[in-house]
């Protein structure tokens, strides 16, 4: 562990607060039957699928091209994601499936 | 809550309670192997309860994350909530005390959830809603002391289950597309991301990228205004 207990415990406390912020935000602003502003509603709806493309380019940070134990297992579990879900349509699955295929190709096959 | 109303919000919840267990459980793998135990799972899920953002939680522990850095990412990841809440405005219009709870435990798959289902004849409308919601929040806590508690009982080799993050982002931004009026956000998200790395690094990379995402899709909004289909579609995921 990186961080002493104390640290930690600050950590979550600061996720806690700012997960339930975030929740709690629409309903402390428009609560008053005030229409929110249409530049946050427009934001609103285009933000999270471009935030979810930037968290799946941070999630994918570590790939190198040096040998393929740098980016073979990152990219075939990510492409079995993406191909479970287009096919079943099962989140349970696709995220499940290409995890244990991950873990599979980095402590066994490029271990 | 009694029974009655307990009976009508359980089945509603069975997929929740499915998929809770699984993505939970795969977080409490994930703290366990990152050295934090079910102490620590249940706490998380306790207080913060978001899947996402937990699973993000973890990398931010293992990595010794600071205080201004965990809130930033934490504010990002759950940014979708502000869209969630503004549909429930009404929904959850005087509930009292209740309804700091509602706020609270407004995830994806509540919101989705509450968005849809309908109390049915003689259950009254916000006792089911609690009830839904405080079901829903047990299952995650109950996945993540079983992930945590199967990963330090079995001690098998964890390397690699922090993929879960991965695909879940996968999984989410596949149902995203499939919604989406446009896909230029989640292009636009890919290309500032990857642009912010190559330019200042893995370390400082989301900060940037955040900035030139909002900043482009801002100019944008005439164009994009086009496409909108008019009502937000959001796809399940923590």
């Amino acid at each position: 562990m990186t961080l002493t207990t104390g640290q930690a415990i600050a950590s979550i406390a600061v996720m806690a607060v700012v997960t339930f912020l975030t929740r709690a935000l629409p309903f402390l602003l428009f609560d008053r039957g005030d229409h929110p502003p249409k530049l946050v509603l427009y934001l609103g709806q285009v933000l999270p699928p471009a935030i979810i493309a930037m968290l799946i380019v941070y999630c994918l940070k570590g790939i190198t091209f040096a040998s393929p134990a740098g980016w073979a297992p990152s990219l075939l579990a990510g492409g079995a994601a993406v191909a479970l879900h287009l096919w079943k349509g099962n989140d349970l699955l696709s995220i499940f499936g290409a995890t244990v295929l991950y873990m599979v190709l980095v402590q066994g096959v490029f271990g | 809550m009694d029974r009655k109303t307990l009976a009508a919000a359980f089945p509603v919840t069975v997929p929740v309670l499915m998929g809770y267990l699984a993505i939970g459980m795969a977080f409490g793998l994930m703290l366990q192997s990152a050295g934090y135990g079910v102490v620590w799972a249940f706490f998380m899920s306790l207080t913060i309860y978001a899947g996402s953002g937990q699973y993000l939680g973890v990398s931010l522990l293992a990595t010794g994350a600071s205080l201004p850095q965990v809130a930033f990412l934490t504010l990002m990841i759950n940014f979708r909530h502000l869209v969630y809440g503004l549909s429930m405005l009404e929904k959850f219009r005087g509930m009292g005390a209740r309804k700091l709870y509602m706020m609270f435990s407004l995830t994806d798959e509540t919101y989705a959830l509450l968005s849809s289902a309908r109390p049915p004849e003689g259950v009254e409308e916000h006792d089911f809603y609690f009830c839904v919601a405080l079901l829903d929040h047990s299952y995650w806590i109950l996945g993540s002391v079983i992930g945590s508690l199967a990963g330090a009982a079995l001690g098998f080799d964890t390397t690699g289950v922090d993929f879960a993050m991965t695909a879940l982002f996968l999984v989410i931004a596949v149902g995203q597309w499939k919604a989406a009026g446009s896909h230029l956000p989640a292009l636009l998200g890919a290309a500032a991301t990857l642009a912010s790395l190559m330019l200042v690094g893995a370390e400082d990379m989301l900060l940037p990228a955040l900035g030139i995402i909002v900043l482009v899709l801002t100019l944008m909004r005439p164009r994009l205004e086009e496409h909108r289909t008019g009502k937000t579609k959001q796809e399940a995921g923590t």
